[in-house]
This record gives structure tokens, sequence and C-alpha cells, in this order.
């Protein structure tokens, strides 16, 4: 059954909290305040019971599918296990009962996790610093932009351009171009990975950066990383690394090695924080030496008093944001990091990058590899073959639905047609990445046989395909009054 | 093997048979021998579930928490109470384990919670549209700023420095670093935006004027009177507002705002140091697609139920790229979901009286103080939950000592302003007890 709007529950008179009277005399109100600066109307929010409001959110949570509830392989998200222990610790009031402007001696616990997590987080990459402020991996991005733009300012060199490879996420061009560049695509060659030719003729003195995921959106390491890292210093460039794809690498190579200079991290990704339907997240930025200065500030230092936050930071780029980053991700993420301790970080890549390549080999046999080669954590098949009846990525991924599994990712890389972007990731068992394989068979045969059953789906869910262009034509963005029932 | 990873030797024996290698390296092949890494990270070894709860444990101890101090700060920041409900539904795996609901019909529960979020604040707000959230109040400022120069490339920006001093930072990082427009700070009078200077810096080339109601100093700017002003020459009028003073002030549709943004940490979020929390965005409906970030939106299915998705994905940079509005992609979802379980619990009359109680009670508080020799009001305007307070010995004593009897004190205007150097900003919520503002008053009397 469809869950009613929370304003549908709504009925005069009911609340959902407790509050306590007045222990200070009551004012009349426009003693305290002019009436042209009060409210002149009601507030317009519901009026509903507590039990109302937990049977209500309950039931929303119900039609959620989330890595607790079925498996997740959305693809350059990194979907995966959120560990329980880390949420708790998060939720230690020594932790969320924190003012950001209270004095520094009463945050040392906090400062100390902060402080250690750029070292752990340096130590991974290779990087000299790293600032944990940004709130996403589309925000460390902009906050990297912005620092080469500051870098070649000071060195006075007029540098206009950012490189992006046609497999990049979309935030890379977009970034750039908020940041004020323009962005000139770099094709792919037909292993997928980045066309040196290509490369080598739009790299001039007028490009700032290439903006490089490793491995690729289409799970590939590029194996010219060298060669790519030489073709962009050459030129006096800087290579950056966009991070989201980072679970194939831990222990594994130090992005340092590679010639990166500047590079974000996607915690909620990498380093298992729960993605929150959407956020938050954290995209911390590492650096190499040159680039240290125009870090956002503050940064976070030690002495023998103990750990601070430094603002006097002459070069930097300012602030990114208010305070100092989302700091209950961080510790969840420092957490995880600690818990895996050497030993484990690259057991997980080897899991991830293992997984990946198992349900590859066993899902090529019924689907489209277009790229067919060994994949690290990820690998993207395409609804394009000929033999699809005209089934696009989209219905699989509704019909996949039907079986109880979150589907791929579609959107991109846009290089692939119909793409199925897969990422099983190191917490699933075999058996699991079985029953996918499984389902998968049973799409393909019923494409053969009778694809309506996938271009209708899905057909078990608690509500049928979803007309997204009716939602684009009509546009109704909230709930109004004056469709009200009562 | 860790407890998060299922495979076993047997397993992997299995998996790596099928794909027709020996060793797990071998899947590596594709990185070139010389860049692998010869040796172990130079980490710490790993912790057991018990030894890692014991360490942070002790590290969380470290920590002044404000269970054990009572708080008098906010600037930004706001120790509102959360009903105990707001954690239990937030804390539904099924929720926070999700992502960004790209198949809509797995996501259902999500959807529905974010439009229901974008109803409630629009309601609030009295603004025709809001999108599904953004980082926080400064960058969901800056976007603001980014959307009105979209609208009429307007080449300066008119900011009241009585804007939130990191808002106003975060701003120029964006702008300087962005658009490269000038921006141009109105100077304020008795602690609000000074007309007259607001008046004398406006001209048709400005793009957009930016305030904050209640201000930085709590107090309430002329929010018509500066409507006037901003509209007379053509430019938009963006403020960032503090959603719980709605309750009782104003809301920024009446004023005939633009675009309203604001911090929403306060709608039932932890102060969590200084995040996560939630960036507002509200606008005027014709601005719709100049809008950043995520917007979900109503359709049916076939069979014609109700149902939520994603809309206007064109506008967004996983379609559109470098022409997307913004880059934002992860935004802060949970935290918008804390606000729609708070809003919906508080209810019409919960967040009216929660703004009244903090109304009253800063009132007082402000009162009690005042009546201090050595203590008098910055300013005589009219404010909302915070208040200046001019002190005739240092606010850096004044704190010290009010942190050892286990009292957060005011924000140190000094910091931001130079001109305000002996000035503490107090902030008294809907938590804070006649008691404990007594012991307040009664400890700022012994110092003076």
């Amino acid at each position: 059954m469809r869950e009613p709007l929370i304003f549908e529950k709504s009925r005069r008179g009911r609340r959902g909290c407790s509050l306590p009277e007045y222990d200070v005399d009551e004012e009349n109100l426009e003693k305290l305040i002019p009436k042209k600066y009060l409210r002149q109307s009601g507030l317009g929010l519901p009026q509903v019971s507590e039990p109302d409001v937990v049977r209500h959110f309950v039931r929303l949570s119900q039609q959620n599918m989330g890595v607790d509830t079925n498996f997740y392989p959305l693809g350059s998200c990194t979907m995966k296990y959120n560990p329980k222990v880390n949420e708790g610790i998060a939720n230690l009031p020594g932790f969320t009962r924190v003012h950001p402007y209270q004095p520094q001696v009463g945050v040392q616990g906090t400062l100390r996790v902060l402080y250690e997590m750029e070292k752990l987080l340096c130590e991974i990459s290779g990087m000299d610093s790293v600032s944990l402020q940004p709130a996403a991996g589309a925000h460390g991005e902009l906050t990297s932009l912005m620092m080469i733009k500051a870098y070649y300012e000071d060195k006075k060199e007029h540098r206009d351009t950012v490189l992006v490879p046609d497999s990049a996420h979309g935030t890379n061009p977009s970034s750039s171009h908020l940041c004020g560049f323009r962005v000139i695509e770099v094709k792919s060659n037909k292993d997928g990975e980045i066309d040196l030719n290509d490369l080598m003729g739009k790299m001039s003195k007028r490009v700032a950066a290439l903006m490089l995921t490793l491995p690729n959106t289409l799970g590939l390491f590029e194996r010219n990383i060298l060669e790519v890292s030489k073709i962009i210093h050459d030129k006096g460039g800087f290579l950056y690394l966009d991070g989201a794809n980072l679970n194939a690498l831990l222990g594994i190579v130090k992005p340092s090695d590679l010639g990166i200079d500047i590079m974000h991290f996607n915690l909620h990704k990498t380093f298992s924080t729960p993605h929150g339907g959407g956020g938050p997240g954290s995209g911390p930025v590492g650096v190499k030496g040159r680039l240290a200065v125009y870090l956002p500030v503050p940064t976070i230092k030690k002495d023998k008093k103990g750990y601070y936050l430094n603002y006097g930071r002459a070069k930097s780029i300012g602030k990114v944001r208010s305070f100092y980053g989302n700091i209950e991700v961080i510790i969840k993420a420092y957490c995880y990091l600690r818990s895996l301790g050497k030993e484990g970080l690259k057991k997980i890549s080897h899991n991830a990058v293992l997984n990946a390549n198992y349900l590859m080999k066993r899902l090529k046999k019924y689907f489209y590899l277009p790229y067919n080669q060994p994949c690290m954590h990820e690998f993207v098949l395409s609804a394009v073959d000929g033999k699809m009846k005209d089934v696009r990525a989209l219905d699989i991924a509704k019909r996949l639905l039907d079986f109880g599994f979150h589907p791929p990712t579609i959107y991109f890389p846009l290089i692939v047609k119909e793409a199925l972007m897969i990422e099983p990731t190191e917490t699933e068992s075999k058996e699991t990445l079985d029953a996918f394989v499984s389902s998968m068979i049973q799409i393909r045969k019923e494409i053969k046989e009778d694809p309506s059953v996938i271009r209708q789906a899905p057909h078990n869910l608690s509500i049928g395909r979803l007309d997204e262009v009716k939602a684009a034509k009509e546009l109704k963005l909230r709930w109004e009054e004056k469709e009200s029932g009562d | 093997m860790t407890s998060y990873i299922p495979n076993t030797e047997e397993d992997q024996k299995e998996m790596l048979k099928e794909i027709g290698v020996k060793f797990i390296e071998e899947l590596f092949n594709s990185i070139p021998q010389n860049l692998r890494l010869k040796t172990d990270l130079n980490l710490p070894s790993s912790l057991s579930e018990m030894e890692l709860v014991n360490e942070l444990k002790g590290l969380s101890g470290k920590n002044a928490n404000l269970d054990e101090y009572v708080s008098f700060l906010g600037a930004g920041s706001y120790d509102h109470f959360i009903p105990a409900l707001v954690d239990h539904l937030s804390d539904r795996s099924e929720f926070y384990t999700s992502y960004t609901p790209y198949q809509a019909e797995a996501s259902q529960g999500f959807l529905q919670a974010t439009y229901e979020y974008q109803s409630l604040i629009c309601q609030l707000f009295r603004m025709d549209i809001c999108n599904a959230s953004l980082y926080e109040g400064a960058t969901a400022l800056a976007e603001a700023v980014i959307l009105a120069h979209s609208v009429n490339h307007g080449t300066k920006v008119l900011v009241a420095k009585t804007l939130h001093p990191e808002y106003r930072q975060v701003l120029t990082t964006y702008i300087k670093k962005t658009l490269d427009l000038s921006i141009i700070e109105i100077d304020y009078e008795n602690g609000v935006t000074d007309l007259t200077k607001l008046e004398e810096k406006i001209s048709k080339d400005a793009s957009c004027v930016v305030i904050q109601n209640p201000n930085f100093f709590g107090c309430l700017e002329k929010v018509n009177e500066i409507e006037e002003i901003t509209h007379q020459v053509g430019s938009l009028y963006i403020v960032s507002v503090d959603p719980i003073s709605l309750g009782l002030l104003i809301p920024p549709g009446d004023y005939n705002a633009d675009i309203a943004v604001g911090e929403g940490q306060a709608l039932g979020c932890k102060l969590n140091f200084g995040g996560p929390y939630l960036g507002i965005f509200t606008s005027k409906r014709k601005f719709l697609r100049k809008m950043p970030g995520r917007m979900v939106g109503e359709t049916t299915d076939k069979k014609g139920r109700r149902g939520f998705v994603l809309t206007l994905q064109t506008r967004e940079q996983h379609i559109r790229r470098e022409r997307a509005t913004s880059n934002i992609c992860t935004n802060q979802a949970l935290n918008a979901l804390r606000a729609a379980i708070y809003l919906s619990t508080l209810g019409e009359e919960g967040l009216a009286q929660v703004a009244n109680l903090c109304l009253q009670k800063s009132h007082y508080a402000a009162k009690r103080i005042y009546q201090i020799p050595g203590f008098e009001p910055t300013f005589t305007s009219p404010f909302f939950k915070e208040f200046a307070v001019r002190c005739s010995i240092s606010p850096h004593k004044i704190n010290k000592l009010l942190w050892n009897n286990k009292i957060l004190g005011g924000f140190d205007l000094g910091r931001s302003y130079p001109e305000l150097e002996n000035s503490l900003l107090f902030s008294v919520t809907e938590k804070r007890t006649r008691e404990e503002i007594d012991k307040l008053t009664l400890l700022l009397g012994d110092i003076a």
C-alpha cells in the first residue's frame, strides 16, 4: 500500500512532541519585536501525533532498498557494507555534542582524529598534505581546481583549460566549468584507455590539469599512466586524480608514484561511510608539496600543547565551507581504517577486484562486454548487441528490482551505449554474486522469449515503473494546501 | 580476513578458477609491475571491534561535550532540542545505507521523504520551490549568488557585513575563483544593515543583494526596506535565514526574496563540531531550471498510483556535464531527512513554541545581563535568539571563567569584527533553563 504524504495525515490539534512550559515570564510578543517583523500567517506544517510520525517514516523506510537490505552493485559508487561499530562510535556524545567554536582545549579528541586521518590518507595516497574539509567528491574537485587556479595566478601563467577523458564522471567537466575553465574532452582508444595521440594533440601550455579517474569508469587501469603523466608534466600541467575508484588500489599502488599531483578521496565510497540516501559524504583533497600552501583554511596542526586549527596561511584559497568538514563522516572513515589497519587494507582491494572479475567472467557469457579484458573493481556491460530486441539498459535495471537487486549504474560512462556499470565490492559473498548471475541469466532468457516482461518491469514492488516524462512536464515539486483532502 | 569480507580461501580458489587465473595478484597485471608497492603501507595494525571502541571512547572523552557543559554559544551552529524519534527514524538502515535514488522504484521511501522535505521547507519559508539539499549554509549561499549571476549577469555582489563572517569568506573564495565578480560589503548601523550605505553602493550592475536574517548579531534586518532598494534597480534579493526563527518571524517569501537559503542544522541535526549540516535552498519558481542540485517531483506509474522521481535531471552534471547548473552530486540527503522528521514532529504548534521559547529566554537573559554593571547592549535593534553584549573586561577572560564553571560562553565578536573587540554574542535556545541563565548572570556579576 502506498503511504500518504505526512500533510495528508494532519489533523488539527495533534502534536508530535512535548515542550517545557515557560520558566521565564512570558512577555508580550509585540513588546519584544515590532509587528512588521513577525510572521502573519500560520506555518503550514502538519499536525500529527508522535506515533503517526514514527509509523509514517518507518513505512517509508520499508519502501527503500539499501546496502543492508539488498545487493547494491551501483557502479562507481562503491556500495560496500557500512560497519555498525563506526555508527556507534560517531554517535558518542563526546563527538556529536561538540560546538564548532568551543575552545580548542575542549576538542582535543576530535582534532586528534582529524590530524591522524590526514596522516592515514597521506600514507595511502603518497600525497604530502590533506584537507578534510570538502563535503563531497564534487566539492573536493572544485576545491582542487581552485587551488590549481591560484597556483597559476601566482605564477602568472595563463592556463584556462582542463582536459577530461570522455569516460570521466560528469562532475569533472562540471566542476571545471564552475571554476571558470574551458573543458576539452580527451578520447578513449579501442581498449577503453586514454588515447595518447589525442592527449598529446590537446595538451598545451594553456592546459592547467588533466582530471583522471583511476581505474577509469570502465573499471580499467590506465596502463600508460606514466606516459600520460609525462605528457601533462612536460607542458607544466597538473595531473588530478578523481579518487572515486580508489577501492581497487588500496595498498596496491600509491597515486603519488603514478605522477598524481592532486586528488580527492570519497570517504563515503572507499572508506565505508554510509551514503545516506545521497549524502552526507566527504571528499578530502590531497596534494603534493608545491600545492600545499593553497589548501583551504584552517589546517590542523600539532604542537607541544596539543592539536589546533591553523588559520595563518597567506596563500590559502580561503574557506570552502563553514566550519571544518563533515566531521561525523570523517570519524566513521577513521574507525574503518583503524579496524582494517595495514593488514586489512590490501585485502579490501584484492577481494573487490576478485569479486568484480568473477562476476564479469560469469556474465560475459550472456551479455555483451564491450571492453573484454580483466577488470579492476568494476566492469561495464552493454545492452546493445543486436540480439536484445530493443531492450534497454533501463529495462534490465527495472527487471532486476523484481529479483531483489538494486540495479547497476546506467547513466554513464557515456562511451558505452546502454551501459550497465557493475561494482560488486568486497563485502558481497560468492552466493550473492551467484544469485545475481542467476537473475541476469533469467533476464537474458526473458529478453529472448518475452521481452515485454522486461519492458514493463518492475512487477513485484509496491509501485510500477514511474513516468519520468510526466514528472518533468508537470513539475509538481511540493505539496500544496489546496490538494488536501479535508 | 576481516569480518567485513565474506570470501573464504575456498571461495577465492573457486572464483579464481572460474576466472582462469591462479593468484589474486594476477588480476592486477594491468598495473605496471614497477608501480606496485613492494611492502605494506606504513599504517597502524588492525584493531578488533573492542579495541577500536575502547580507543575511540577514550578520544571522545577528551572532548568537552554539551551534555556536560551548558552552551550559550551559537554563531551559526545551535544547541536546539532534538526529539528522540529523529535519531530512531533516520537511523533506519534502509534509509542511511541507500544512495542517490537514480532508480526511483527502489527508493520510493527516500524520494517521498525528500518531497516532503521540499514541501515542509517551502511552507515554512513561503517560497515556491526548494531543492533536495546542498552541503551547508555557506555553500548554499554561494550557489545562490552564482544562480543570480546566471540570471542577470550583474558584475557586482552587495553583501551585508552582518552576514556570518565565515559565509562571507566562503562566498569570497567561490566568487573570486569562479565568476570573478566584485564583492562590496555594506556596513551596519546599530547591528543592522545601514540602508543609506546600501542605497549609496547599489546600482544597476549589482547582480544581487545578500543579507542574513536574523543576522549574525542576532538582530532583525529591515527586510522590507532592503527589498525595495534591491528591486528598484532590478537586482536579486538573496536572504540567508535561521529556519527556527520562521516559527515566529516573517518568512522570506513574504518580503519578496528571490532566493532564500539557510543553514538547516537547527532542524534536528547534531552539532558534530560543524558538520555534516544541511544547506537549504529555495527560490521563486521562475528560477526552476537554473536550480542547483537535485529535485524530487511527483508522478504516477502505469496504474495511476502516485510515486516520486528525481526530476529535471537535465540540469545536472551526470547528464549535462560542463553545462550543468551546478557540480553538486552527493548532497546532504540524510540531514534533509532529519529536517523532514523534525519539522513533522514539531509541527504547526511545536515550531512556533520553540521559536517563542528562544525569543522569551534570550530576552530574559539579555535583560538580566544588561542589569549587571560593566555589561551593556552592543546594539539596541530587535533581536531573536542571539544578542551582543559589550563588556568592560576582556571577553577572553570572561569565557575562560565561564568555561571553568562548565559554561560555554558567547562568541567573541572581536575575532571577526575588530571594531567590536569587547563584545560577546550570546545565544539562548529553548534548551536553556532559567536556572542556567541565572547561573550565567551570577558568574558574570562576580567577574564585573
